[in-house]
């Protein structure tokens, strides 16, 4: 689709809109309707949108298997790792009050955790989407 | 207005799964699931499900379509004529859909305080979130403090998804470092 102007000048301009509410929706999850899951898919689809309009080989040099793959595990590593932590800071596997101290500690804890297992969660699931994007891309 | 809202989006959603059972071009077939996702979209904002509205507008209207899309690159567009015959499949869907419309006489009115959905363990998750988890939103805390095993779960589900559609059908790169022009 190199050829069509309107596109890429559009898409070009969208593109970072769309990662910045990825991002704004990874980080508000626990204020407002959001989280890791959609972000990870606002996110992805911000790679699909440079993929579809510009080849798969442009894109792949953006984001290339290698760094996907990595990715891939790395967000429910960081999942499962925080629980992990909270196992060694005394709490639950999953307990997040331990992250937090002071008189607020428990929410401020909560917020610590949540963020760090959003943040896994829409590592890995923006990570399998432009994974699938790619190996359907690639059957072409 | 907002009964007739309702009627609108809901009567959309017929007429769209109606289409979509008498076309025959998939291009068009997935363009119409996406829109009934986007309207479905519509719908969980009017019954307060704003988390489930963002996520079905996100993945059912966005990814899945482009994801279909791309399946029909190398499928092909156009459905086959099914060889078998209509009669057995729609008498299963026609009592299948009887009793599921039977089912819905004795459905809660949404909102219903004496639902049972409401007197189950909302109420605690309800009172006990801002004690317990300080977090505002009550769905995130149940998501990620209360059911953050469940959570855990669902993200090595989607890993392995990944990985399994890799496996099936992706060409995996030759782990070979290339020499840089």
């Amino acid at each position: 689709m190199k050829d069509y102007l309107i596109l890429r000048v559009i898409s070009k301009l969208l593109i970072p809109v769309i990662m910045l509410f990825g991002l704004y929706t990874q980080m508000h999850g626990d204020y407002g309707p959001g989280g890791g899951f959609q972000a990870g898919v606002i996110f992805a689809s911000a790679f699909v949108l440079y993929t579809l309009v510009f080849d798969p080989e442009t894109a792949m040099r953006v984001l290339g298997w290698r760094t996907l793959l990595l990715l891939v595990p790395i967000g429910v590593l960081i999942f499962a790792l925080t629980g992990v932590a909270s196992l060694i800071l005394g709490g639950n596997f999953l307990e997040y009050g331990v992250f937090g101290h002071g008189e607020h500690g428990l929410a401020h804890g909560n917020h610590i955790g949540i963020l760090a297992i959003e943040f896994g969660v829409g590592i890995t699931v923006a990570s399998v989407v432009v994974t699938i994007f790619y190996a359907f891309a690639q059957r072409r | 207005m907002a009964p007739y809202l309702d009627i609108v989006l809901l009567s959309l959603l017929v007429v769209m799964a109606i289409a979509i059972l008498r076309m025959r071009n998939l291009v068009a077939v997935v363009m119409f699931s996406s829109l009934y996702s986007l309207v479905m979209a519509g719908l969980w904002v009017r019954l307060d499900a704003v988390d489930v509205a963002f996520t079905e507008a996100a993945v059912g209207a966005g990814i899945t379509t482009v994801l279909l899309l791309a399946a029909l690159v190398l499928i092909g567009t156009r459905e086959k004529k099914p060889i078998h015959n209509p009669w057995l499949p729609l008498l299963v869907v026609t009592i299948t859909g009887a009793a599921l419309i039977h089912g819905t006489v004795d459905t809660p009115l949404f909102g219903d305080i004496n639902a049972p959905a409401q007197q189950h363990v909302a109420p605690y998750y309800l009172e006990r979130t801002p004690h317990d988890t300080g977090v505002p939103n009550v769905v995130t805390a149940v998501l990620a403090s209360y059911r953050g095993y469940d959570t855990l779960g669902e993200v090595t589900v989607i890993f392995t998804a990944g990985i399994g559609v890799l496996l099936l059908i992706g060409r995996l790169p030759r782990w070979r470092r290339r020499k840089r022009p």
